[in-house]
This record gives C-alpha cells, structure tokens and sequence, in this order.
C-alpha cells in the first residue's frame, strides 16, 4: 500500500521546550497507524504539528506526496485532513447541528449521506440536535467530535485520545464508531488505552521523549511483553 | 419564505418593531423623542460593537473613531454643500467608505495577531482622529465645534425620530439574519476557538476583517444619525469616554445577543438622563456617575451574562427542569 502521510525527522518546539527531537513514521493509505507512548511524549504534538498549529523547525511533513510541513491550518484542512483534538474542541454555545454544519466544507448529496450515517451510528446526536455543545456529556463530547472530522470527504482522520476520561462503555461505543470508519478512510490515531488502540489499530508507532523508538506491526505488538513493559508500562 | 419556518422570537421583534412607529404619536414632546433617538442611535453604535465583541471575540478600544468619521462627515458635507437629501445620502456613502478602508487596514495589519493588538491600535487611531479633529479647524472647528443646518424635512424631529427608528430597525434584522446565517455561525466558532476553527478549514482572517470592516460602517452611520440629532459637532465624538459607553452598554446588555445592546443603550441613556434630572430633587443626583456606577455593579453582579444573556440562560434552565 502506498504511503499518503510521510512525516521525516520532525523536530518541535513549544515556546522554549524541546518537545519533539526526531519524529519519523509513515501511514499508509487505508489503515490505522496508532501513535503509542506515554504522558508527554509528545503524540498530540506530533498531531498538532501535521495540522500546522504547532510549528516544525525542522524535518518534513508530506501529504500525497506534496510538502505539508508549517502550511496554514485552513489549507492543511482543506487538503483533506481532518483534526479530532484531545479537549475535542466543541464550540460550546452552538448547537450540535450548527456545530456539524460549522464542519461542512460543501453540503451536497455525499455530505448529506455521511451525515445520515453518522447520525445511525451516534443516535445520541440525531437527539440532542438543537442543543448547546456545551451542554452534552463527555461521551456525547466525543462522539460529536469524530462526526465533526467524519461528515467532510476527509482522506485522513487525526484522532487524539478519543477515549480520554470516558466511561468504559462509551469508550467501546466510540472503539465501535472508528472501526466502520476505518473501512471509508485513513487514520492516524493517539491512544494511551492500549486495548482499544491494539483493537483498532493495523499498525503502530511508539514515542518516547520526542522521538520514534519502534515500530511495526500491532499483532506483533500484542505479543512483546518486553517492549510492552518498556515503553507503555504495560505488564 | 415559509411563514411557519419563522421563529418566534422574529415576531415578537417585528411587534415591537411596529409598536416604535407608534410611539411617537404617543411621546409628542421634542425632548422624550431626542431622548428615544439617542438611544436608537447608541443602540445602532452598540450593535456594531456587539458584531465584533459578541460575536467574534474582537475587543477594540477605539470604535469612536467610525462613530467620529460617521459624525464628521455628515456635518462637514452639510456645512459645505447644501442641506440637502442628497448631501444626506452622500455623507453616508462617504462616511461608510472612509470606515470601511480605515477598519480594513487596521484588520488587515492587526487581526492576525492577538487580539490586543487590534485593541492596542484601534486606541490609538482613535486618539490619532481625536488630535487630527482639534488640529485641522478649518475643516472641523477644532475642539469648538460648528453648527450646520439641515434638510427641511430633517430637522422636524418627528421626521429624524422615524429615520433613527427605520434605520434600527433594519439594521437589527439584517445583522440578525448575518449572526444566524453560516457565516455568523463561523465567528461564534472563531471567538469559542480559533484554532480549532482554522483546523476545520476556515481562513479566520478574512472572516474577523469583514466583521471588522461591517462593525466600522455601521458604527459610522451611528455617527452620521448622531449629528443629525445634535445639529452640531465637536471633538467630543471622537472621545474615548463613548467607546466606554458602548462597551457598557455592551455588556450590561448582554454580549452576543444583538438585542441586549439596544437594552444596554436604552438603560444607559435613560439613566443618565433621569439621573441628571433630579439633582433638583437631592444633591447627590449631582453626582449621578456614583449611582450609575452603582447600577452597573448590580447588573454585573446579579446578570453576570448581561440581561439578555443572563435572562435567556435562566429560561432555558427553567424549561429544562420542567422537561
């Protein structure tokens, strides 16, 4: 499978903390990469920096082959990436419908298929339609998020931590949402939940203080206890 | 248009707008009708105001300066030119495009940066047209200021208060129908979250300068309405004691409402006319700014969203806990 997302040697700073050193993984078109690590890695930096809100110093970031790396947020959007941030980023005083619709880039027949799909997975949003974002639960949060990245003919899908402070059958909830979407696009997810990423995922990579240390397949993952333990803590 | 698509609240503002119309054939006297146009006039400013603070998260401490231009060139067309209708219309063309360039620079040169910014440079270019105004005297009298007559059918105030009216009145609707539309919904999504908006895909600066620039025209034509009332002008409209004022009424109005700016004028004009009324009654109505600095305390404290704000916010509590 080709590779539409080549991120080389990104390095980045945050004001005057190093944050990331040597960041280099590609994600090939059709399946889920999942970036691992622990706290402060720097995996939502890494996202950010793909959508040109953190700026790069260094190294280079490719989208289908074109130079990405510290273009304006809009246009990286607007190339077909979709961005689901860690604080899911909801606009609180407008409705789910108006925030969906804020989303939209076009509204035409496709649009409108992918938001009845939506709609049948989320039925949660499809209720609560004329209610302030502000007002849904973290879950309800959540789901309004990845729908937000999902309505538009998005080819790439950047999810950071989707199951971040939820409760467990939300999280499958969510887990479930991301599977049938993982058949319509590509995504690069963040993930700490190591069940829900090794459920998800086809392949991973794994920060650790700013830099890509391994790599490879997430069967393979599954069954290294040494490498578990190392980087994720997980015995 | 389907009708039954019309909200509510659409009808309960074209009532009210109609009951405005009627009002002056109920308030006859010339002072309660100049009092009603000021607010109308300052309910227009304020409006403006809100576009860019409520709407949008801009906070700008030099709006005056549109409220200033709109002012000055009204009554410098009038002095010059006859005081026609056609002058009228004239000073509002003129008046809006000197805003619009002057709000388009300082968007272009300021909004992409942080909003202090904006507001830093928006002072200062107020303080800038408040020095030009007391420096070039031929043109504008400096800080004694020059009387201009008017169109005869502008100077009844039965006339001015119908335009002043006509004039809220629309301008209310079409700024509602723009903060309803998908447009005004972007600047709700740009002033929650400006980077999460941009990474939808939106260009935030083109949407904040059309704000900037749409907020300055209808601030001038505020000031064009203004000096109609007063048939005279001086440096005082380019004080920043009115951009104070508005970001008052603003706020004790409720930000982000269109409406409650038009509350907040009519509470701050009301109050600071009544207020001066009676030091005959007591002496410490001389001293009306304690009481008003009073009131606005209470509002703060008691609508911390403003009045709209805070009383829309307890509705919808209110019809949540009965479903």
């Amino acid at each position: 499978m080709s590779s539409f997302l080549e991120v080389s040697h990104v390095r980045a700073n945050i004001e005057q903390y190093h944050i990331l050193h040597d960041i280099s993984f590609h994600v090939p078109k059709g399946e889920v990469t999942v970036l691992l690590g622990r706290n402060g890695a720097g995996k939502t930096t890494t996202l950010r920096s793909i959508m040109g809100l953190t700026p790069v110093i260094a190294g280079e970031i490719t989208f289908k082959g074109e130079k990405i790396r510290n273009q304006k947020p809009h246009l990286i959007a607007n190339r077909g990436i979709g961005y689901v941030p860690e604080d899911q980023g909801i606009f609180h005083d407008l409705t789910v419908g108006e925030n969906m619709r804020v989303a939209m880039k076009k509204e035409n027949e496709e649009t409108k298929e992918r938001m009845d799909w939506i709609l049948d997975l989320f039925p949660d949003l499809k209720k609560f339609w004329n209610k302030p974002g502000g007002q849904l639960s973290g879950g309800q949060k959540q789901m309004l998020a990845i729908s937000r990245a999902y309505v538009n003919d998005n080819e790439l899908l950047l999810i950071d931590e989707p199951s971040k402070g939820l409760a467990p059958i939300v999280v499958e909830k969510v887990m479930d949402s991301i599977h049938q979407m993982k058949e319509r696009t590509t995504i690069l997810l963040v993930e700490q939940n190591f069940m829900m990423a090794s459920g998800i995922g086809d392949r991973f990579y794994i920060i650790d203080d700013g830099q890509t240390v391994q790599q490879g397949q997430m069967n393979e993952l599954k069954q290294d206890g040494v490498l578990l333990q190392k980087y994720l803590g997980i015995s | 248009m389907n009708l039954a698509q019309v909200e509510k609240s659409t009808w309960v503002y074209v009532a009210i707008s109609f009951l405005l119309f009627v009002v002056p054939f109920i308030a006859t006297g010339r002072s309660v009708q100049f009092l009603i146009i000021q607010i109308f006039v300052f309910g227009i400013f304020a409006m403006s105001y809100d576009l860019l603070l409520g709407y949008t998260g801009i906070i700008s401490f030099g709006h005056v300066m549109f409220f200033g231009v709109g002012a000055y060139s009204t009554a410098v067309l009038f002095d010059r030119f006859d005081p026609t209708m056609l002058t009228f219309a004239l000073a509002i063309i003129i008046s809006g495009v000197i805003a619009g360039i002057v709000s388009l620079i300082v968007g272009v040169l300021t909004l992409r940066l942080k909003s202090h910014f904006y507001a830093m440079l928006t002072l200062a270019l107020a303080g800038l047209f408040l020095v030009g105004a007391e420096k070039w005297r031929k043109l504008t009298g400096g800080s004694d200021g020059f009387t201009f007559g008017l169109p005869d059918i502008l100077r009844d105030s039965f006339a001015l208060y119908i335009v002043s009216a006509l004039s809220l009145v629309l301008i209310f609707f079409g700024l509602r129908r723009m903060t309803k539309s998908p447009f005004g919904k972007v600047l709700v999504a740009i002033r929650e979250n400006e980077s999460r908006t941009e990474s939808l895909g939106y260009q935030v600066l083109h949407y904040k300068v059309i704000v900037s620039v749409v907020s300055g025209i209808v601030a001038s034509y505020s000031g064009v309405l203004y000096i109609l009332s007063l048939r005279f002008v001086d440096t005082s409209v380019f004080a920043t004691d009115l951009t104070i004022d508005v970001l008052l009424m603003t706020i004790i109005g409720g930000v982000g409402t269109l409406i409650g700016p038009i509350i907040g004028a009519s509470l701050i004009e009301f109050a600071h006319h009544w207020l001066s009324d009676l030091s005959d009654v007591h002496w410490i109505f001389e001293r009306w700014i304690i009481l008003y600095g009073t009131i606005f305390i209470l509002i703060v404290v008691f609508f911390p969203k403003g009045i709209v704000g805070t009383l829309v916010d307890r509705f919808y509590k209110w019809r949540a806990r009965r479903t």
